[in-house]
């Protein structure tokens, strides 16, 4: 059993039936008809759309449905790797990964599941100068942020890890608040909690059409029944330019399958997320003990489809027993694969579609949506239920991509890995 | 006497941990198998999915032959690092030339 899964269970002793088990309210609704109406409908049961009701929720905008097309966790958000970093290349994904960080560290306690985070620091390691150069100048930008990211000789790298081969090994970026944490628990946490808060969640329910309504809104409709929506959010992920289709919005984002697989688990022993830039080889220890990692494979266009490949085992494997030796001998257990929502710039799409005032998008999160998604939740929740507006939500705009005033000025996030 | 009885013994899953799992409303295979750990141990659900697709179509009220097996993963059977590393499969990388891994 996953450690955590129970320990909410604590004090509802008085709600056992005769025979001693445990009822109580389902989190998930995966039968039955949907309400008729909501004050927000969200597309998608991944954690930014959780991650949004739940924050909706705490502001006390509980009128607010979850329509999840599979089973929790079918998408990217059951699919990664659980980084978290603030090792980031602009000012702005700086900033809002110290306060994702800061959320995590309060995860279990606020939501009351365990989330197995663990703060072991992010080592990137470079085999060139140009790759040193490029760390340093992030690592700059980092520290005037207040992230205390340095650059390490090879031997200061091996002594954090002293599996590693430094043949080739030129320097090292180690930033030792970054961490990793267990993917689907945020998932159960935030949905828990919503759905106390009065949020209904329903799983196994596909959005098929969306029917503007006079007035503002849409009638969103489901196998399950329609439900008027005086807001939609799509957080739909990689499906997101599906779903924006149906009411002729263009997306300009698309999928990008990414690969992944875990090992055997294994006494503790790495502490970091050690990544290699020239490669995209990436690995760390999650607290099950398994080693969980992923190599970048250039070439390969977009789609949904998520079968997996020798040729990503291979290439992992070759990679990662260049860089630790040692790795060689343990086992490979499964590989599985995600969809990256990959925008334009690297950067999300937030905050309503031009011309589209009641259809908000929080997508095109390029991979590192699972680690933004406590800041965005909450600062989406915030701007949903009255707040001024966080920059995100003026820099961000679906508009960007098509005002030409803006053309060639975008900020581009590249550190992305994977 | 739910919580002695394993259905999975690679993560230690009882039947209890998936009565309480289907209780919150995670009762899809794929569901029940991230909510509990159950079939992502060595065996990787080959001993495991059998009797808890039986259990969980005892408690949803379904059709045995309706419970989908959850998505196979590769490999067939945990496979060491340092034999995928000699697949000729590996994609090359500009830094990777001339270099054959250790053996």
């Amino acid at each position: 059993m996953i450690p955590g899964n129970l320990d909410d269970d604590e004090g509802d002793e008085s709600r056992a039936d005769a025979s001693g088990e445990i009822r109580l309210p389902a989190t998930l609704e995966s039968s039955g008809p949907v309400p008729p109406k909501a004050e927000i409908v969200i597309v998608g049961g991944g954690v930014i759309g959780l991650a949004i009701a739940y924050y909706l929720a705490r502001r006390g905008l509980t009128d607010v449905v979850v329509l999840e097309r599979g089973y929790l966790a079918e998408g990217a958000s059951g699919r990664n790797g659980g980084g978290i970093r603030q090792q980031w290349s602009t000012e702005i994904n700086i900033r809002l990964m110290q306060e994702s960080v800061d959320l995590c560290r309060r995860f279990a306690v606020d939501l009351g599941v365990n989330v197995w985070f663990r703060q072991g620091g992010y080592l990137f390691l470079a085999r060139s100068q140009k790759e040193v150069a490029r760390l340093q100048k992030n690592i700059d930008l980092q520290n005037r942020c207040g992230v205390h990211t340095k650059m390490l000789e090879p031997k200061a790298a091996q002594e954090i890890v002293p599996e590693l081969d430094l043949r080739g090994i030129v320097g090292a970026a180690y930033n030792p608040t970054d961490g990793i944490l267990f993917p689907w628990p945020f998932l159960w946490g935030y949905a828990r909690q919503a759905a106390a808060h009065g949020v209904r969640i329903f799983t196994q329910t596909p959005v098929s059409g969306l029917v503007p309504q006079q007035g503002g809104g849409y009638d969103v409709v489901t196998p399950r029944g329609a439900v008027r929506a005086r807001r939609v959010i799509n957080a739909t992920g990689a499906w997101s330019p599906q779903l924006a289709k149906l009411i002729g919005v263009d997306v300009p984002t698309y999928p990008i399958r990414h690969e992944i697989c875990s090992s055997e688990p294994l006494k503790p022993f790495l502490r970091p997320m050690v990544s290699e830039l020239s490669s995209g080889l990436y690995c760390s220890q999650s607290m099950r003990g398994e080693i969980v990692g992923g190599v970048t494979l250039p070439g390969h266009g977009s789609t949904y489809a998520m079968g997996s490949t020798l040729e990503f085992l291979a290439t992992y494997a070759r990679r990662l027993v260049r860089l630790m030796p040692i790795l060689g001998d343990i086992k490979i257990l499964r590989q599985w694969a995600g969809p990256y929502d990959q925008s334009p710039d690297g950067n999300p799409i937030l905050g309503a579609a031009p011309a589209h005032p009641d259809f908000f998008l929080a997508c095109g999160f390029v991979g590192h949506g699972f680690m933004m998604a406590p800041i965005v939740g909450k600062l989406y929740a915030e701007y949903l239920t009255g707040d001024k507006p966080h920059e995100i939500f003026s820099r961000y705009t679906l508009g960007r991509f098509s005002d030409p005033a803006l053309a060639g000025q975008h900020e581009k996030e590249d550190f992305n890995i994977g | 006497m739910a919580r002695k009885i394993v259905l999975c013994r690679c993560e230690d899953v009882t039947l209890a941990d998936l009565e309480h799992c289907v209780s919150r409303g995670y009762a899809d295979i794929e569901e029940v198998k991230r909510y509990t750990g159950f079939g992502t141990g060595p065996c990787q659900g080959k001993e495991c999915l059998a009797p808890m697709a039986a259990q969980l179509a005892r408690l949803t009220h379904v059709a045995p032959e309706q419970i989908r097996p959850f998505t196979s993963r590769p490999p067939l059977a945990p496979t060491p690092i340092k034999i995928l590393a000699q697949a000729p499969d590996a994609h090359r990388f500009d830094d990777d030339e001339g270099r054959d891994p250790p053996t």
